[in-house]
């Protein structure tokens, strides 16, 4: 059964209208919201054609833009669109060594020895410069990996510019951080970045790394290189040293480079997985230090007793903010069997509201799926739901003809065993399942390989604290979902990966404490 | 041949983000340490004392509910509007204190690292000196950092701008307000930085300065009710015991920061714990269960 992308569908409820005074008259329980064209706006979109992007990129070492080795670039186009944006260098292993060698250079006669203090002024420089150009990053962002310009203006680059500040702000008092030792740096780090917070992604790798005295060598996703290029060129207009950050563009086997480069002193990655985990298996007995940030398949838990009107406003904010691709979404819903008929309903009407279109539009909530493969993958899955009994249930937003789209969807009727209830999808797909009991609720919120987040929606404070108690997730949103701050330590339990990023916590991962 | 003569500056209060004349109506004649008459400063009085406090008072809701990123972001734009007037500062303490430029140039710039490092704090101490408590019964316990409100500050006589900066800014930090008592000897520099301080989107009333005698205006520091905290960085025993007798009216907190002049140019005033002199620690229970 092929479920058509446009057409809602409502599992087993008839409508039963009457009439009155000649009129159909829909009962109170079954009546839609139907704001008929009152809800149309006017195209709003953001000024972008004053940013100019260069037909071609090349990698960044020693504080230079120089060609790759191989002489060889890839496209890079703009989901929304499909049109080629301009093209990345692919670097290769020759690149990694330059590069490692460059930041080895750099940690050695510059960075690992400067005062905290100077280190400190260089990030704060950077910060400032990128809080100069935040509404260029914004658009370049929105431009390059479909998101909406909503988001990137007010949510990502907001947040680069504060982890860089708060980062510049440690690096002359890392003796407080951690009582009894003095924190070192541990040299060369080699980041691995993904493609659905490419800036943002960038800003916790990098700032932590240099705010402890590493200097880095860099990969971002191949599909988002430009904004973390850009930020190189902030690097530059910050007089950074040559070295201290090198940006190396490419494919997966780039990153693979990176990971295995006999003189890198610590790996970060954050993306799936199952690449995790190869990752994990090439350090064994290397003595390389290592964190991953990893997958998620997050329960976002709705109790009887929560703020209904609020706790919706969560649930379609944790999946389907940045369309789902976010680790930490919340891509379970738990609903506590009383309220289920009216969260199903809320739901489905909420989602007919979201706009989805050009990223580029300010009122635009939903933006393009970052890349084909993924698209697939989304469309695969929730086909494997229908197939496995699931009820899927989609918005009839009009998908525009070119790009890469897909309508925010949820799916009722969900079982543990089902893929949509295990597997990651990372798309605007929520998985809807129901509990009757606390211990239940977290019982199944627990039941997954994963454990980076989870979100808990009651008004009783006792009944939050004892879940997040019992939650086996690295970060526990209560009453809200998807917050993050610089101060705030983010990372995951299980198969989510290990280590933490942001607050005080998150210093060790880049720190020598022996 | 025709001369052209310069407009002088005259130096006021910095009061409610403002700068007004002392009501008064006095004034004090700043001389170099050669005895050179440089420029007239304001005489401050009681009366503007009690409205400094005033102005601090009010400010105090608006500042303390600031963001932590928010305050560490003003004190850093402080540091670059001190960077860039450097040269003016230079000026002000090399004639008042007959130093060489060098020396005073060393002073602005320590001054401006300072500012810096400090801003780094705003949104860092309360994860070093707060805590979740892992008390014996099911409960969610935590202690936090709050700022105790309106500080007054006294600054020594030298180094003028640096120690100044050093005092005030680990107070205001965490979202107190404070009134500042310059350098009895050489007011001039804290006088420009005022000006730095309020082009440094700082809320009126957050920095309060005033310039004149410090004998005068202890008696009504100690005295009054409405201060919260103060901090004394003069380096007179007598003053200071008159200081700190008439903390126990209204139990003001009061720390004593008595150095020598070199000591404020040492990197172990970068002191994190000068901060908790002027917090209180809040403790909050909530119990944890189904």
């Amino acid at each position: 059964m092929k479920t058509k992308p446009n057409a809602l569908k409502i599992a087993g409820r008839k409508s039963r209208a009457g009439l009155q005074n000649g009129h159909p008259v829909v009962p109170l329980r079954e009546r839609r919201l139907n704001f008929g064209d009152k809800w149309d706006y006017a195209p709003a979109p953001e000024e972008s054609k004053n940013y100019l992007i260069a037909p071609r990129h090349e990698l960044f070492i020693n504080g230079k833009f120089v060609k790759p080795q191989s002489g060889k670039h890839f496209p890079s186009i703009n989901p929304a669109t499909e049109e080629k944006l301009t093209e990345i260098a692919h670097g290769d292993a020759a690149d990694v060594d330059k590069a490692v060698k460059a930041a080895r250079r750099a940690y050695e006669k510059v960075w690992g020895k400067m005062p905290g203090r100077e280190r400190g002024k260089y990030l704060y420089r950077i910060a400032r410069i990128i809080q100069e150009k935040m509404r260029e990053l914004a658009v370049l962002e929105s431009m390059d990996g479909g998101k909406p310009i909503k988001e990137t203006r007010d949510v990502d680059l907001p947040l680069v510019a504060a982890h860089f500040f708060y980062h510049a702000g440690w690096a002359d008092k890392l003796n407080y951080a951690f009582p009894g030792r003095t924190p070192r740096p541990l040299g060369v780090a080699g980041q691995i970045i993904p493609w659905n917070f490419p800036l943002l992604m960038a800003a916790w790798k990098i700032a932590p790394a240099l705010c402890c005295g590493n200097t880095v060598v860099i990969k971002p996703s191949k599909t988002t290189s430009l904004t973390l290029l850009r930020l190189a060129q902030i690097f530059q207009e910050a007089e950074l040293p040559d070295g201290v950050v090198n940006v190396i563009t490419g494919v997966g086997e780039t990153g693979t480079a990176i990971v295995q480069h006999p003189d890198v002193n610590k790996i970060a990655f954050t993306g799936s997985t199952d690449v995790g985990k190869q990752l994990a298996q090439m350090v064994v007995g290397t003595g390389k230090r290592i964190t991953l940030e990893l997958g998620g398949k997050a329960a976002n838990i709705i109790f009887e007793d929560a703020p209904i009107d609020q706790a919706i406003e969560g649930i379609i904010a944790g999946i389907y903010f940045n369309m789902g691709h976010v680790c930490c979404a919340g891509s379970r819903l738990l609903v506590q069997e009383g309220i289920f008929p009216t969260v199903v309903r809320k739901l489905r009407d909420r989602i007919q509201t979201l706009r989805l279109g050009n990223p580029l539009d300010k009122n635009t909530d939903i933006g393009a799926i970052n890349n084909k493969p993924q698209l697939e993958k989304i469309r695969e899955l929730v086909q494997s739901g229908a197939d496995e009994g699931a009820e899927v249930v989609q918005s009839r937003c009009p998908l525009p003809a070119r790009g890469y789209w897909y309508p925010p969807t949820f799916l009722t009727g969900v079982t543990a065993s089902h893929r949509v209830a295990q597997e990651e999808i990372f798309g605007p797909v929520l998985s809807v399942m129901t509990f009757r009991t606390p211990e239940e609720a977290v019982e199944r919120a627990n039941n997954t390989p994963y454990g980076l987040s989870a979100g808990v929606w009651t008004d009783k404070g006792s009944k939050i604290f004892k879940i997040v108690s019992q939650l086996r997730a690295g970060v526990v949103w209560a009453n809200t979902y998807n917050k993050f701050d610089p101060t705030s330590p983010f990372g995951g339990y299980k198969e989510s990966g290990f280590g933490r990023e942001g607050g005080l916590q998150g210093l060790a991962a880049y720190s020598r404490l022996d | 041949m025709s001369t052209r003569l310069d407009v002088k500056k005259t130096y006021k209060l910095y009061i409610g983000g403002k700068f007004p004349r002392s009501e008064s109506g006095r004034y004090l004649a700043a001389k170099s340490a050669a005895g050179v008459h440089l420029d007239n400063f304001a005489h401050a009085s009681r009366k503007d004392f009690r409205d400094a406090v005033t102005a601090a008072r009010a400010a105090v809701n608006g500042w303390s509910k600031a963001t932590a990123y928010n305050r560490g972001q003003i004190l850093y734009r402080a540091a670059e509007m001190l960077q860039n007037r450097a040269g003016e500062l230079v000026n002000e303490i090399a004639r008042s204190t007959g130093i060489r430029a060098a020396a005073a140039r060393r002073e602005v710039t320590l001054a401006i690292d300072r500012l810096v490092h400090f801003a780094g704090w705003t949104d860092k101490y309360q994860q070093i000196f707060g805590s979740v408590n892992p008390v014996a019964t099911s409960h969610f316990d935590f202690t936090t950092p709050e700022p105790t409100g309106v500080v007054v500050v006294l600054a020594p006589d030298e180094p003028s701008l640096l120690a100044l900066v050093s005092l005030v800014a680990p107070v205001i930090l965490s979202g107190n307000t404070a009134i500042v008592v310059s350098s009895e000897k050489f007011p001039l520099p804290a006088a420009t930085f005022a000006e730095i301080l309020a082009t440094s989107d700082l809320p009126g009333g957050v920095v309060n300065l005033l310039t004149g005698k410090r004998a005068e205006l202890i008696p009504h520091i100690a005295s009054h009710l409405d201060v919260n905290a103060i901090v004394d960085g003069v380096d007179d025993a007598e003053l200071s015991a008159k200081l700190q007798a008439g903390t126990a009216i209204n139990l003001k907190r009061y720390a004593r920061r008595s150095l020598a002049p070199a000591d404020w140019f040492t990197v172990k005033v970068e002191n994190p714990y000068w901060i908790l002199d002027t917090v209180e620690f809040k403790t909050a229970w909530h119990p944890i269960g189904v």
